[in-house]
């Protein structure tokens, strides 16, 4: 397998550069489309070597397309990231500091959160002990809606969560800044936000709500993986790949 | 002099992201310090610093272009020496021609000096657009590209330069009112006469001797390097029904420009 770079690779990467995130089965579709186009091998199973193709020219200009799960959907999603530095590089460009500011307090709510969501009411209170200049109502809630148009939070109902494409690329980031608050999935090992917690107080284990779908699909008497505990939570259903929402 | 220039701009940080056009001309003097360094003078300088060092700044001058390319912004010489390039100035003309071997072979994109006089460079698509199918992934493009495209058409159709009543008449024939806020577009008459024009899309200028003033378009370099006229010709010619050939002067400017791009 050659590791040459085909304009098909080209054509990919600059699709990337134009959405950030695709989740698989796009990423299948584009890859196909690729080859096709400019008349280069395809086969079904090796989306993953291209992509290592492409990543390895992008590697000296500190930039990746890199694997991730959403926690919402649990399906698996490929995202253009910044490798640059672990803080917030690549928004630097795009967000004043005070906005940038707030943006880092939205995460602390949702990373000190147990859920992994933070309210539009404490994201607005946050910004009484902002340092830099500090933003208005309105100015707030502009900025969130631009937040989640860029694909850094997602929203529903007035409750925030970081998004999948958020989570990729700041996954190193989040475990070197919140080291004693973040905790890993206990199934896949990623961090994990929206989740469903162990009540055991002397387990406590995370797990992500498409994970518990995943692995307690067909037991009777879900437990623990870690104590063996009862797990109390209501088990989701495993989402099919053809019912994914639009992201 | 890169202290005064520091003051005026305090409310900043002095890794200035936001860069506004007003402070064009204080620019221009800024540019004219900076002399091409000679190719014995860049080699002295690469001889001073390491392979990581080099590539590590070819790093920062290809983000900054890909950064400043998202908004379709032009990049000056003079900002990308001042804000990413600095010390390593002498070897400039080896950080940019890195940089152009970068988007050429990594990215497939051209990097392409649009104004040799005030050294602005662009990036362009070096990939064929043109495909049988539909993508499955769209990039999402920018709703005011539409627009552009008609008054490209417009300026392209009526051989390069038409005043500027022209464009807002046939803008206000689809619906799009400059005198009014477009739901989409915003502040029209602002898109096209300014942010084409920042974008080098448009040139907007003034008609001499005229009274009232009058101003009238071309196409800006970028939409040289960029747009295909017989692209153009072939949505005219299904617009209205009719064989790109029928408009010869424009067929054989659109086929006599393709081959040298
Ligand atoms: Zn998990
Ligand atoms: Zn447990």
């Amino acid at each position: 397998m050659s590791r040459q770079l085909g304009d098909g690779h080209r054509r990919f990467l600059q699709t990337m550069m134009g959405v950030y995130i695709i989740d698989e089965l796009k990423a299948k579709a584009l890859y196909q489309y690729c080859c096709e186009t400019f008349k280069m091998q395809c086969a079904a199973d090796r989306l993953d070597e291209f992509i290592e193709t492409i990543n390895l020219k992008l590697q000296p200009m500190f930039m990746q397309v890199r694997k991730g799960m959403s926690e919402e959907n649990g399906h698996q999603y490929y995202a253009l990231v910044n490798t640059a530095e672990t803080d917030i590089t690549r928004m630097t460009s795009d967000y004043a500091d005070n906005e940038l500011e707030l943006f880092r307090k939205t995460m602390d709510l949702i990373v000190g959160s147990e859920k992994g969501t933070a309210s539009s009411t404490d994201i607005l209170n946050s910004t009484d002990t902002m340092t830099s200049k500090k933003l208005k109502k309105s100015e707030t809630e502009h900025l969130l809606t631009r937040l989640v148009q860029d694909k850094w939070l997602c929203e529903k109902r007035g409750e925030y969560t970081l998004s999948t494409r958020c989570i990729i690329e700041m996954e190193p980031y989040i475990r070197s800044m919140y080291q004693d608050q973040v905790k890993m999935c206990h199934i896949c090992h990623n961090v994990a936000f929206q989740c469903q917690i162990c009540e055991n107080p002397s387990c406590g284990i995370k797990i992500h709500n498409p994970c518990v779908a995943r692995y307690f699909k067909g037991k009777m008497e879900p437990q623990c993986p870690a104590c063996d505990d009862f797990w109390p939570h209501e088990i989701p259903e495993v989402r099919g790949l053809r019912s994914q929402s639009k992201k | 002099m890169s202290q005064r220039k520091r003051l005026s701009n305090t409310q900043s940080s002095s890794q200035n992201k936001r860069q506004s056009s007003s402070s064009v001309t204080q620019e221009e003097d800024e540019d004219a310090t900076f002399t091409q360094p000679s190719t014995s003078q860049v080699q002295r300088g690469l001889e001073k610093l390491t392979p990581a060092q080099v590539d590590q700044k070819t790093a920062e001058v290809v983000q900054y272009f890909l950064m400043k390319d998202q908004k379709k912004i032009p990049v000056r010489r003079a900002d990308l020496v001042k804000y990413v390039v600095k010390d390593y100035r002498t070897i400039y003309p080896e950080i940019i021609k890195r940089a152009a071997r970068t988007f050429e072979q990594v990215f497939g994109l051209k990097l392409v000096e649009i104004d040799p006089k005030h050294h602005m460079y662009i990036l362009v698509n070096n990939l064929e657009t043109a495909t049988s199918r539909a993508a499955p992934v769209e990039c999402p493009t920018n709703p005011k590209m539409g627009l552009l495209f008609v008054i490209l058409s417009v300026i392209f159709m009526k051989g390069g330069t038409v005043k500027e009543n022209l464009i807002w008449n046939t803008l206000k024939k689809l619906r799009v009112d400059p005198g009014q806020k477009h739901e989409e577009f915003g502040d029209v008459k602002k898109v096209v006469t300014d942010e084409f024009v920042r974008q080098k899309y448009l040139e907007y200028l003034r008609i001499p001797h005229t009274e009232p003033v009058e101003y009238e378009f071309r196409w800006g370099p970028r939409a040289d390097a960029e747009v295909s006229k017989a692209r153009i010709l072939e949505f005219m010619g299904k617009l209205h029904e009719q064989d790109p050939r029928s408009w010869t002067q424009q067929y054989r400017e659109a086929h006599a420009t393709q081959n040298s791009s």
